[in-house]
């Protein structure tokens, strides 16, 4: 049967079943097949924090969405045009974010009566009419994988687990995916258990030869490589690029990078791949708690190491009094936050931008810090190298600001040439910098304000430092009056001073009345519901902030030069907060805190309506 | 225990750390700041000694570091003309532990207080100890809270009446030797402000020591709780309470009919029996360098009630990898295995594909 190949610019995937199908794997390689293949592409991983939530109940769904096209895209997509469901709860959980038409892969096997009793569906949905807007196709995926792997050595349990393998082969032939990487990813990872990689791979290829055979399937697709900057390509997460942005940091500064950290949701795969570098010189530690977390790291920067420490909110709020020392010791470390849904406890898996007053002003005193927030997965790369020259240059803390939609989602990245990275390097002081040979510590760089860096082992430099009010100069304890007054409004200025880019404007009209204004990881869907708009015939100027704190010069100019500036925020309104304050300019605010990134649909019509008004 | 701990620097705690060729004295530990705790304060004794000590070293002074926390002791770094970092309360450790991991060639000095050590940053403590950090870590016990201004602390007595607690205190305190010992510090030690003879001894021994030490001075605030050690100074009644450890010496204390000895129990522990009463050979011999801490806890639990005897000297002095020397081994293996690090190779791993 020759089977009809029908070409499409993007498409949108979810895989959803209980958190013990492997989902996120078959995500994962359905990615990395994608990203092979040359599709431009953006994922959105989203599960539960527990574990192993009860089996085939809601609250135990996991997905995985990858939205892949012809052309450059900006985020995970709003709505799948395919689900796959491995169970009932899959069904039920993400059912409503399904537009009509959209084509249902439904694991037949699992819709028994009690997986149904579970989730509350009075009947089965798939032999019902219930699901007749869709286009559903029903396949008993457990008991095909389970057949065709008779014959192999192996326990009925695990021939069962290899049914999302069945899946994963099923959508690949739906998709014109490559294979080959997939086989060789599972004879590495089971290289162990030979024939569990054979298994797998056998469960994968029957999928793919199902999707040929079955009538059920009449169609597959295309969609062709996309057209990005010429370069070498890899697909990377936020948290990994975030690390290697924190190497690569380390390495132009020429420092020896100390990461203190305590296991946190969303930020532990920072610490887990960091500390599979040892042979860069990185020394990972985790510590007792996030306070021991971040005094370690300060410590490390006090003997002359690149210190950091990355946690998410509830370590952050933890991490304040030691990130207020390293303000008045002025000394270089970097506080990563990957912000996750608060307060408290809060939702630690689900996304947030909740963190930005805290990481501006959530210490005690007048203390300082600058603050960046990366755009994209792989822009995390770009900041945290950025937040290490910024530390080292100013001798300061910075708060790099991620979060957990940046942190799990993944896209390729034109991978940088290391010529093309900065030289940040910032040599120790080894010479007195006083007269009659006196050491100064907080004899500031007239042109950085930044003080000397002397670390313990030279010679002649000896001196205390610590969190009790220094004299300008010498750093000797003061409690003088008008030298306290100096010291603040010196730590405020060197941070006002840092050098930070102008902010751009993307107007492709020249004349737009309303300017669209975000930070952090809201670029993707605000660029794509500029898109749309302008693609509607509309005019609409669109800026990104991703240094928060000092903010770029020309802020002010850019959020004046428009009738109207929108901002939307996963938070109440934090950043239109500071701008308000500081620009007097009527920020509009758009909100929305459902631990879920935004839907660029959801802001194209925000936008629309603003462009309305004006 | 192997050679091959530490590199084979057993009983040379100090090989990583660099000397210096020309003498030393006093003069060159005293920095240029006036010292500002209470006249008459033990903290003044304990400082003279320390600066006299140091030269012994003979280690460069810019090798050197002292890492402090919040409270009266903590204040100490800036007396002294070495790096020093005045930080905040309770964190000295965790601070300290960054620091030692980094860098094996300083000789880290720790300087608490019992408030700052055991109850704000007992958490810090007990870790520090347990990985042991490479850190001599000086607890300035006076069993009270002094620079807040004299209100109980964690070593303070059941009972103790201060201004927040105006019918006595209600919590047990704690025993910073058994806690040390229950965190399995390698070495763990006991001295006194006033004797300086003994807190130099013990200081050296601490020193030495490859990993984290724990030395307890006790040290009279005469502000706020003054006198609180006079009976192990007082001559009258101070032989006859201090029970001074000595590796390899059975333990006697006491004088003429006073003489007693300690010797095991019939309940596993450790009991102060009359020296006639016991044969030469029932008399339990010190042996700090006991891998188990068992005997060394039992020990420090003969204080209990009430000081009525005390041991002074080094309770556990034992070798075992420091968490420097573990964590820069396995720098050294990777490094080895694969070779150093390239940032090229790095951003380049995975699968990558070529567009243009």
């Amino acid at each position: 049967m020759t089977k009809q190949v029908q070409q499409l610019d993007r498409v949108i995937i979810r895989f959803a079943g209980d958190s013990g199908d492997g989902m996120q794997l078959t995500g994962d390689r359905f990615t990395a097949e994608t990203a092979q293949f040359g599709n431009d592409l953006s994922t959105l991983p989203n599960f539960p924090a527990e574990i192993r939530a009860p089996a085939g109940t809601l609250p135990g769904v996991s997905s995985f969405q990858l939205h892949f096209a012809d052309h450059d895209i900006l985020t995970p997509g709003d709505a799948p045009n395919v689900l796959v469901a491995m169970n009932p709860a899959a069904l039920k959980a993400n059912i409503g974010d399904l537009p009509r038409g959209a084509d249902i892969i439904a694991n037949t096997d699992e819709f028994t009566k009690r997986n149904l009793q579970k989730v509350g569906y009075p009947g089965n949905p798939l032999e019902d009419d219930s699901l007749k807007e869709w286009r559903l196709h029903a396949v008993p995926l457990t008991s095909l994988t389970v057949r065709a792997l008779d014959g192999f050595d192996i326990s009925k349990k695990d021939a069962e687990r290899a049914k999302n393998m069945f899946a994963l082969g099923l959508l690949s032939w739906m998709y014109n995916r490559p294979t080959e990487g997939t086989v060789k990813f599972l004879e590495s990872k089971f290289a162990r258990k030979p024939e569990i990689a054979k298994a797998n791979i056998a469960a994968f290829q029957a999928g793919w030869n199902y999707g040929e055979t079955t009538e059920s399937f009449s169609v597959s697709y295309e969609i062709k490589p996309a057209t990005l900057t010429p370069g070498v390509y890899r697909n990377i997460s936020g948290n990994q690029a975030l690390a290697y942005g924190l190497i690569a940091g380390a390495v132009q500064a020429k420092l020896p990078l100390f990461l203190g950290s305590y296991p946190i949701t969303p930020a532990s795969d920072i610490l887990h791949e960091l500390s599979k570098h040892k042979r860069f010189g990185i020394r990972t530690f985790q510590a007792e708690d996030e306070i021991a977390g971040v005094a370690a790291a300060l410590g490390a920067s006090f003997g002359g190491s690149l210190g950091v420490t990355t946690t998410s909110g509830p370590g952050v709020a933890l991490k304040a009094e030691t990130v207020g020392l390293a303000v008045t010791t002025e000394l270089p470390l970097i506080v990563v936050d990957v912000q996750r849904a608060g307060p408290s406890t809060g939702m630690p898996t689900k996304t947030e931008q909740t963190d930005l007053l805290m990481a501006m002003y959530g210490r005690n005193g007048e203390s300082p810090v600058p603050v960046l927030a990366p755009a994209t997965p792989s822009d995390c790369f770009t900041m945290a190298l950025e937040a290490a020259r910024i530390a080292v240059k100013y001798r300061t803390p910075v708060m790099l600001l991620s979060d957990g939609y940046l942190a799990n989602g993944s896209e390729p990245w034109r991978i940088p040439e290391v010529s093309e990275l900065p030289d940040i390097s910032a040599p120790f002081t080894t010479e007195a910098n006083g007269e009659d040979g006196t050491y100064l510590p907080f004899k500031r760089d007239p042109e950085t304000l930044a003080r000397p860096w002397a670390v313990p082992g030279t010679a002649g430099l000896e001196h205390r430092i610590g969190g009790i009010e220094k004299a300008d100069g010498s750093g000797n304890i003061s409690y003088d009056p008008d030298n306290h007054d100096r010291m603040v409004r010196l730590r405020q200025a060197k941070i006002d001073g840092i050098d930070v880019p102008d902010l751009t404007v993307d107007d492709p009209s020249g004349d737009a009345r309303v300017l669209v204004l975000g930070w952090g990881s809201t670029y993707g869907p605000i660029a794509a519901a500029a898109r749309r708009v302008r693609a509607a015939g509309h005019k609409v100027a669109q800026a990104h902030l991703r240094h928060l704190n000092p903010l770029p010069a020309n802020t002010g100019e850019v959020l004046r030069s428009y009738d109207k500036v929108l901002l939307p925020e996963i938070n109440l309104g934090q950043l239109a907060m500071l701008l308000r304050a500081r620009f007097l300019v009527d920020v509009i605010s758009y909100n929305r805190v459902r631990g879920l990134p935004f839907k660029a649909e959801e802001l194209a019509a925000v936008i629309g309506e603003v462009i309305e008004s004006v | 225990m192997s050679d091959s701990f530490n590199g084979g620097l057993n009983g040379k705690g100090l090989a990583l750390i660099p000397r210096t060729d020309s003498k030393q004295t006093l003069k060159d530990f005293k920095s240029d700041q006036e010292v500002r705790w209470c006249p008459g304060c033990g903290d003044y004794a304990i400082l003279a000694a320390v600066q006299s000590f140091l030269p012994e070293l003979g280690l460069r002074r810019e090798n050197i570091v002292f890492v402090s926390g919040i409270g009266c002791s903590s204040r100490f770094p800036y007396y002294l003309n070495t790096y020093g970092f005045h930080s905040i309360h309770g964190r000295a450790p965790a601070i300290a532990t960054g620091l030692a991991a980094s860098r094996p060639d300083l000789s880290v000095w720790v300087i608490t207080g019992d408030g700052d050590a055991l109850s704000i940053g007992g958490n810090h403590l007990i870790h520090a100890l347990r990985r042991n950090v490479n850190l001599n870590i000086l607890l300035f016990n006076n069993r009270i809270y002094g620079l807040t201004k004299g209100q109980y602390s964690p070593t303070s007595e059941i009972g103790k009446i201060t201004k927040s607690t105006p019918m006595g205190s209600l919590d047990k305190p704690f025993n910073p030797i058994s806690l040390a010992l229950g965190a399995e510090a390698g070495f763990v030690a006991r001295t006194m402000d006033s004797d300086r003879k003994h807190l130099q001894g013990v200081l050296r021994q601490a020193a030495e020591h490859r990993g984290a030490s724990l030395v307890e001075i006790y040290q009279n605030c005469n502000i706020f709780n003054d006198g609180a050690f006079d009976t192990l100074k007082d001559p009258g009644t101070r032989d006859e309470i201090t029970v001074r450890l000595e590796h390899g010496q059975p333990i006697v204390f006491g004088t003429g009919e006073n003489e007693r000895a300690v010797r095991l129990s019939p309940t596993g522990g450790v009991e102060v029996v009359r020296r006639a009463e016991v044969a030469d050979g029932e008399i339990l011999v010190h042996d700090a360098h006991n891998p188990d801490p068992s005997l060394a806890f039992a020990l420090s639990r003969l204080d209990e009630p009430a000081f009525e005897h005390v041991p002074m000297g080094v309770f556990r002095s034992i070798d075992r990898p420091s968490y420097d020397h573990l964590l820069n081994e396995q720098l050294a293996t990777a490094t080895a295995d694969k070779g150093e690090g390239s940032l090229a190779d790095l951003l380049h791993g995975g699968d990558t594909w070529t567009i243009g």
